[in-house]
């Protein structure tokens, strides 16, 4: 048996250090030996996911399992589910669109050298597929916090002027979810190991663990607050504007299209089938979160003059979306909220790379104020940008559209007034994102704007990949759903959840 | 009735019996400590160096090979006052091991212009007409491998004394070269006697504390054996107040020896002015050494009044952890950062001291040991980062530091990191040893506590990272200094260990299970 899983972290973290070893006089060699070295990736997870069988009644598949710290019943495991699969997919698709987009993005004087950013990509590449692979929870714990530190260095050397405060906001706040979660880690380890009488991290062995409820609680919220943070959930989310508004706009496609979505994913993946009494007693909490998550991130994206910001607060929004789904335990919206993840992965990309493309045209200026009328200059440019202002907004036909509409279905289905609600969001949503269109495409062309240049083919190679993703899985989601419904089916299962059942009777007269 | 009627004259006099194989170990070097005397009294003043260096080396090393011929041996000799067990051994041979790489420190010649990092000569008066003679001659001496000599003497026989009177001894024998070591910085001399003198006068202070608290035990179980004490306090458990005033006394002689706060006043002063081969040294191994005998003590002879001396403890180790974090965010001198963070380091090890379990003893033996390895060389590049006046020891003149120097930037980050605690370096292994621990014993709120200090730690060792790599270098930036093969090694191995003790852990965590428990 291939160990598809390793390989696939391996080839990257071989790549990054030899990137770091090459000579820093060829940067030009380092960025096309990043590029290779993600496309080899993204090769061989898409021959993984062929292979990968949606129909397998295994919980995961390419399992591997070596021991590692016996001394703590840890070891090397590595697999996935449906879920995993999509969101190592999402972060292999991404990382060569970033290299291609941020082939610029990063020269001699721009504070540290060409190769190391590079290398900093792929390293991070390497956690995240670990990340999003491993089965056992110390080694995901372990990538958990280890992914800060390429992060770290990627927003404090290469970021804007505030790169250094926003760096250490975001260390810090992540490293305070972090080690909650290490407490509640440690304690679900003695409590594995008073019931089973040997401590252990594997998942599956932690799945069911029977436990005392006040503990089961506490030990969720360590978990929940560290994935909140990660996500970010209102109101754990101040360091999401800064890190992103400081951050090369590569650098905040891969911290907010996938790095955050280890919140959403641990939530799924951990928090819900580990303690799904904790889960239900919390689930009004979350789902209070994340409304006012919807509004209150969308509300602020209203009154942004900041593109950068205005995105990090619209994903704030949309993060809300996210674990409104999950919490809600019905099938589709967990499915859609899986869907949303890789929809809201695409559209961040996207709209953050064409705003990164505007914004070098305009001496880095990242204020709506100072564009306008971008579509007589740059028609291409705007046309894209129009791309991914509406696929953020969710229009059918998007696979956002799908994300969204699927969470609140299932919303719906089990709370009517959380789905009506929840529901005016998409309204906020695609005011916001028709205002920034409107005033920084339309109108009067900016005079400090006169003669900038279209996209080039570089950048549209960069884009198109992203465009071609969104329409396909908009029109055609069968693909993702195949391989997520049966994860989402087993958390189901898991935590004993079932779907109500539905108050119109099937032949249609109602009750 | 006359005293010697009490003595019975017709016993004859019995040798004690002493297993020499288990304790030749701390023969060598204190056989190695007494020639090296000779060498610096008798031999001509070129020829010292190099045999100095070779008795040290030599003495180190066969005396952490003996150990590891006698890895199975666990007894109690000398009349019951040694005793060679296996947590015993673990910390002698880690003590040794990191003594060599201090030693390594030490002999370090290439990098100060001046020659070495010594005084050329302690006696002489700061700034007066002699010592600027002395200096302008570049005279060197050796007179500070004797010192390091019963320094480390004193370390091994501290983990392994089992009597509080030879435990007073080794601690003496310990602290009293130290005291010496950190007065014989070459440059900043009157910080550096201010050093040695501050410790000297605290370190007394304590030494008194702990030499009355024996006195008061002895009282309560006419012995200081510490398993005599032990089973004392099993026989008559109701009276312990004796008992318990002298179990206190004593802590705080020990509790000062580990830099535990409110007993760690000493410890900015002495890391800042000591020099910096000393300093990394001495918070190593002493941090083991120390740490060593106050788990001895505590279980050994104290773990019948467990109830009375954790809630004790529990209280120090807050205080430990937080006064030690929260005071090293606002410091300027990397030396004195360094110091406050291994008051926080402290407060984290009393976490795993507090379970008072086999798994708390074994984590807290492998946070030493991590600690020690990730310490020594974070004072090794500190050593060589430099300006015309000497180590900048100044936060403000690294900035920029790890663009300048990216390689030994790297290398200080991930002890920063490896101190932090962060995945993938031994600190975390150590720290989360340590915390599984604590929570299986009941003291979750500790680790909460322990948890929120970590995150407060971070924050400062985190900024060491922004200064070197995420400012821009600056006319004041200090240049790294190319040091000679004996740093490089005590670094590279610094380095490796934190790295590897941080993804392979689990040879030495089996080593530190393995150990056991203390004898009894």
């Amino acid at each position: 048996m291939t160990p598809w899983l390793t390989i696939l972290a391996l080839v990257p973290l071989v790549g990054s250090v030899i990137v770091a070893l090459l000579p820093g006089s060829r940067p030009t060699l380092a960025k096309q030996f990043t590029l290779a070295v993600s496309l080899i990736t993204l090769a061989l997870t898409i021959l993984m996911a062929l292979q990968f069988n949606g129909a397998s009644t295994e919980p995961f598949q390419f399992v591997e399992s070596y021991s590692w710290i016996p001394a703590f019943g840890i070891s090397y495991s590595v697999g996935v589910d449906g879920i995993g699969l999509v969101l190592i997919a999402l972060a292999a698709t991404l990382v060569p669109i970033v290299v291609i987009a941020g082939w610029r993005d990063v020269d001699a004087n721009s504070g540290g050298s060409v190769k190391g950013y590079f290398a900093l990509i792929l390293a991070l590449e390497t956690l995240m597929i670990w990340v999003f692979a491993a089965t056992d929870l110390f080694m995901f714990y372990v990538f958990f916090e280890a992914m800060l530190i390429p992060v770290y260095f990627m927003i404090g050397r290469y970021g804007g002027p505030q790169r250094s405060y926003a760096a250490v906001k975001f260390l810090m706040y992540s490293l305070l979810g972090g080690l909650f979660m290490l407490a509640s880690m440690i304690g679900l380890y003695v409590v594995s190991a008073q019931v089973t009488g040997q401590g252990t991290f594997d998942y599956l062995s932690l799945v069911g663990l029977e436990m005392d409820p006040t503990a089961e609680r506490l030990l969720f919220l360590g978990f929940f607050f560290a994935f909140a943070i990660k996500a970010p959930l209102w109101p754990f989310h101040t360091w999401l504007p800064d890190a992103a508004s400081a951050a090369k706009p590569g650098t905040a496609v891969l911290l907010i299209g996938v790095l955050d979505k280890v919140g959403t994913f641990g939530m799924i993946r951990y928090c819900l089938p580990i303690f799904p009494a904790a889960s239900e007693f919390y689930a009004p909490v979350v789902i209070g979160m994340a409304l006012v998550g919807i509004f209150y991130g969308a509300y602020v994206a209203l009154n942004q003059n900041d593109m950068k910001r205005l995105f990090a607060y619209s994903s704030m929004s949309h993060f809300g979306f996210i674990a409104l789904g999950i919490f809600v335990f019905t099938t589709i919206a967990q499915s859609g909220s899986m869907v949303y993840m890789v929809a809201h992965g695409l559209s961040t990309a996207a709209l953050f790379l064409t705003a990164g493309f505007l914004m070098q045209r305009a001496n880095g200026s990242s204020l709506i104020s100072d564009f306008g009328g971008v579509n007589k200059a740059a028609p291409v440019l705007a046309g894209f940008f129009m791309f991914a202002a509406l696929s953020s907004l969710a229009l059918p036909g998007l696979v956002s559209f799908v994300g969204e509409f699927m969470v609140l279905l299932g919303t719906f289905q089990r709370y009517l007034i959380v789905g009506g609600v929840a529901t005016l969001g998409i309204v906020i949503t695609a005011a916001y994102v028709l205002r920034l269109y409107q005033k920084s495409m339309t109108g009067p062309l900016a005079p400090k704007l006169v003669g900038m240049p279209d996209l080039s083919g570089r950048e549209i190679l960069a884009l198109m990949p992203i465009v071609v993703l969104t329409l396909v899985l908009g029109l055609f989601p069968a693909p993702i759903l195949n391989v997520i419904n049966p994860a989402v089916d087993r958390v189901m299962t898991t935590i004993g959840a079932t779907d109500p059942t539905p108050t119109v009777s099937s032949d249609g007269s109602g009750q | 009735m006359s005293i010697l009627a009490a003595v019975n004259v017709d016993v004859p006099f019995t040798l004690p019996i002493v297993d020499y194989n288990a304790i030749a170990p701390l023969l060598i070097l204190l056989g190695a400590g007494v020639i090296s005397v000779l060498v610096e009294a008798l031999l001509p003043r070129g020829s010292r160096r190099f045999i100095q260096l070779f008795i040290v080396f030599g003495a180190l090393v066969a005396s952490l090979a003996w150990i590891f011929t006698i890895t199975g041996v666990r007894v109690v000799t000398a009349e019951g006052a040694i005793a060679i067990d296996g947590p015993a051994l673990v910390m002698q041979a880690a003590i040794l091991v990191l003594a060599i790489l201090g030693a390594l420190l030490m002999a370090e010649r290439s990098v100060d212009p001046s020659g070495d990092a010594f005084a050329a000569r302690a006696s002489a008066l700061p700034g007066s007409e002699d010592e600027k003679q002395f200096t302008a001659r570049g005279y060197l001496q050796t007179e500070v491998w004797p010192l390091f000599l019963f320094a480390v003497s004193g370390m091994v026989l501290f983990v392994s004394a089992n009597d509080l009177l030879l435990m007073f001894v080794a601690l003496e024998v310990m602290s009293l070269p130290l005291y010496l070591l950190a007065g014989m910085a070459r440059r900043r001399r009157l910080l550096s006697q201010e050093a040695a003198l501050k410790y000297f006068l605290l370190g007394a202070f304590s030494s008194a504390f702990f030499i009355y608290g024996v006195a008061l035990v002895y009282g309560y179980a006419a012995s200081t054996k510490l398993p005599a004490i032990a089973s004392v306090l099993t026989a008559k458990p109701g009276q312990t107040s004796l008992a318990l005033i002298g179990m206190a006394l004593i802590l705080v002689g020990l509790l000062f020896k580990v830099a535990a706060v409110p007993f760690h006043q000493w410890t900015p002063d002495v890391y800042q002015g000591a020099p910096t081969a000393v300093t990394g040294f001495m918070a190593a191994t002493v941090k083991i050494a120390a740490f060593g005998a106050l788990m001895r003590v505590l279980y050994v002879a104290f773990g019948g009044m467990r109830w009375d001396w954790v809630p004790m403890l529990w209280i120090i180790a807050i205080l430990t952890m937080l006064v030690g974090s929260v005071i090293a965010i606002s410091q300027s001198d990397i030396k004195r950062m360094l110091a406050y963070s291994s008051i926080a380091q402290a407060g984290f090890i009393l976490v795993g001291v507090i379970a008072a379990s086999p798994a708390g003893l074994a984590g807290a033996l492998f946070y030493l040991i991590a600690y020690g390895f990730t310490t020594i060389g974070a004072f090794a590049v500190i050593s060589l980062v430099r300006d015309e006046s000497g180590e900048a020891t100044n936060l403000s003149k690294w900035a920029g530091l790890g663009r300048k120097s990216p390689l030994m930037g790297g290398v200080f980050a991930l002890f920063m990191l490896g101190l932090a605690g962060i995945p993938l370096t031994s600190g975390f292994i150590g720290k989360f040893s340590v915390f599984v621990a604590a929570v299986a014993s009941g003291d979750t709120w500790l680790v909460i506590v322990a948890v929120v200090a970590s995150l407060i730690a971070a924050f400062f060792y985190v900024r060491v990272i922004v200064v070197m790599f995420l400012t821009e270098p600056g006319p004041q930036t200090a240049s790294v200094e190319v040091p000679s093969v004996f740093t490089t090694i005590a670094l590279a191995a610094g380095a490796t260990v934190t790295l590897v003790l941080g993804i392979l852990p689990q040879p030495v965590l089996e080593l530190v299970s393995n150990a056991g428990l203390f004898i009894k």
